[in-house]
């Protein structure tokens, strides 16, 4: 990320944005996480009750019964649990190689500690809710602003990256009897296998609304310049009053 | 409004190309040989990571679950196996053959009086239950070692007295190091009482670090064999022939 000289940005300027790492990875991962999510409800479909604890089978008391999740939304169409462990368990590699190595890479370039810390500022009670105000009614960043993320989207990102992303990993390797003896710690952790499968469940379905908001925040920020700044990095940013900038957090070197 | 109606239709219509495109990909040869990469990735990985003989975890008595669930056959047809429910399993033998220098043959109370092994472990199905029970039987290692293993063993296959929908009978296979790991045994009591026929009776394998369906039950025979082609449909194991399962299943 190179220091941008104090510049007018008047708005309308094609800009760079998004480093070619977070650009590789945002789509491989785009790819993967769908596969898993539509494999996973034709798993989900073999035996559609969560339990909370060390074990749970059809006669033990469930939390939750997932209602069963239509063909159109499931990888394969027809139900074929064996082929969807295929699926699921191939791209579960794929995930969690293209996570560790966009959070290695991220940790270097320094993408996470510019674009994805906190300052005390952003934080700030007032500044959340004036953000929160701004998203409610539509009136997305434009011109100096709209080159980095915004608060809301950084804790979101913040979520889904340290949060959401290792813990759907991890509750994921839990379920495997095969590594038990060495996942036992964490699968204690959790409260016990059931309790694992559940919050893997848990996960998936904040994971699926994440990104379902994010499609839907993309339609209505302007679709074409975002997802050409997510293929080819280049963005344009929308046209505001002048503002003098130091930094951009968008800009890329 | 029907900007907002095309969106839809849009978005409902890419969802379903694609998981045609899916379909169409998991139904090709190369894709799903691709796919299968994943279960090759996990076995390796599982084997380099962990020792050969790293135990399951095993549980007190009151972690057991109040009723342990029985899936698959829970009652074998044929006249065969109604005979040997007449008599109480009396006459049931199992058969150790294959790679081995002195094959044998024990009667069900022959395998009673060997040293026994009790374990309280959890079962994991491959649909996503689970059920804690505590399992006593004699180690696999015992009778292996007693049928003297040749060098050129790579797998157990375990022959079955239920009948399947195929036609076939229902079998299983593992590998040598599940084979001898310390946990994996043929277990004749569940919960401290005889093995109930849903969960297998009179015999059954338990092959703690892998999916329910590798556990194979009414078992009457032990295999050695260097490898599982030409055995049954070649795939190791009835569920992994008929609907394509993984054969490792640790998963």
């Amino acid at each position: 990320m190179a220091m941008m000289e104090p510049t007018e940005i008047k708005g309308g300027e094609m800009v760079k944005r998004h480093r070619i790492s977070t650009r590789v990875w945002h789509w491989i991962n785009a790819v993967a996480i769908i596969v898993m999510l539509m494999s996973g409800m034709t798993i989900s479909n073999a035996h559609p009750h969560l339990y909370w604890g060390q074990y749970g089978a059809n006669l033990d008391a469930s939390w939750l019964d997932p209602p069963r999740f239509p063909a159109w939304l499931t990888i394969p169409s027809t139900y074929n649990l064996a082929l969807a462990r295929h699926w699921h368990l191939f791209f579960a590699w794929v995930m969690a190689v293209g996570f560790l190595a966009y959070l290695i890479i991220s940790l270097i370039n320094r993408h996470i500690a510019r674009d994805l810390t906190l300052s005390r500022a952003e934080v700030a009670p007032r500044h959340l809710w004036e953000e929160i105000k701004h998203h409610a009614t539509l009136k997305f960043p434009t011109g100096a602003a709209a080159l980095s993320y915004n608060t809301l989207q950084k804790i979101t990102y913040i979520i889904v990256l340290f949060v959401l992303l290792p813990l759907v990993i991890l509750t994921g390797i839990c379920l495997q009897p095969g590594i038990s003896p060495i996942t036992e710690w964490a699968i204690d952790l959790f409260g016990g296998r059931a309790s694992a499968r559940s919050i893997h469940f848990i996960c998936a379905a904040a994971i699926a609304l994440f990104i379902l908001v994010h499609l839907l925040l993309v339609l209505l920020a302007g679709p074409y310049n975002e997802i050409r700044s997510m293929i080819t990095g280049k963005f344009r940013i929308p046209p505001d009053r002048p503002v003098k900038i130091v930094e951009s957090a968008g800009e890329i070197a | 409004m029907s900007g907002i109606l095309t969106r839809r239709a849009l978005l409902v219509g890419g969802a379903g190309a694609l998981v045609s495109g899916c379909d169409a990909l998991g139904n090709n040869p190369s894709f799903r040989k691709l796919l299968k990469t994943g279960e090759d990735a996990n076995y390796a990985l599982h084997r380099t990571l962990q020792d050969r003989n790293a135990l399951a975890k095993e549980f007190a008595p009151n972690q057991r679950s109040p009723i342990f669930r029985a899936n698959g056959t829970r009652m074998p047809s044929g006249d065969s196996y109604a005979r040997h429910m007449a008599t109480g399993f009396n006459d049931w033998q199992l058969v150790v053959d294959g790679l081995v220098a002195r094959p044998q043959v024990h009667s069900l109370a022959a395998l009673k009086t060997m040293p026994a092994r009790s374990q309280i472990t959890r079962h994991d199905c491959v649909e996503g239950w689970s059920a804690i029970g505590k399992w006593t039987g004699v180690p696999l290692k015992t009778l292996l070692d007693q049928a003297s293993v040749s060098p050129r063993a790579n797998y157990i296959i375990f022959h079955c007295a239920d009948p399947q929908s195929n036609g076939t009978m229902y079998y299983e296979s593992v590998d040598m190091i599940d084979a001898l790991h310390p946990q994996t045994m043929l277990a004749w009591a569940l919960n401290d009482t005889l093995l109930p026929i849903p969960n297998g009776a009179p015999l059954r394998l338990r092959v703690e670090r892998q999916l329910g369906y590798k556990h194979a039950k009414y078992v009457q025979r032990i295999e050695v064999v260097a490898s599982l082609a030409g055995h049954y449909g070649g795939k190791g194991g009835y569920w992994e022939d008929s609907a394509g399962y993984e054969w490792y299943a640790g998963t």
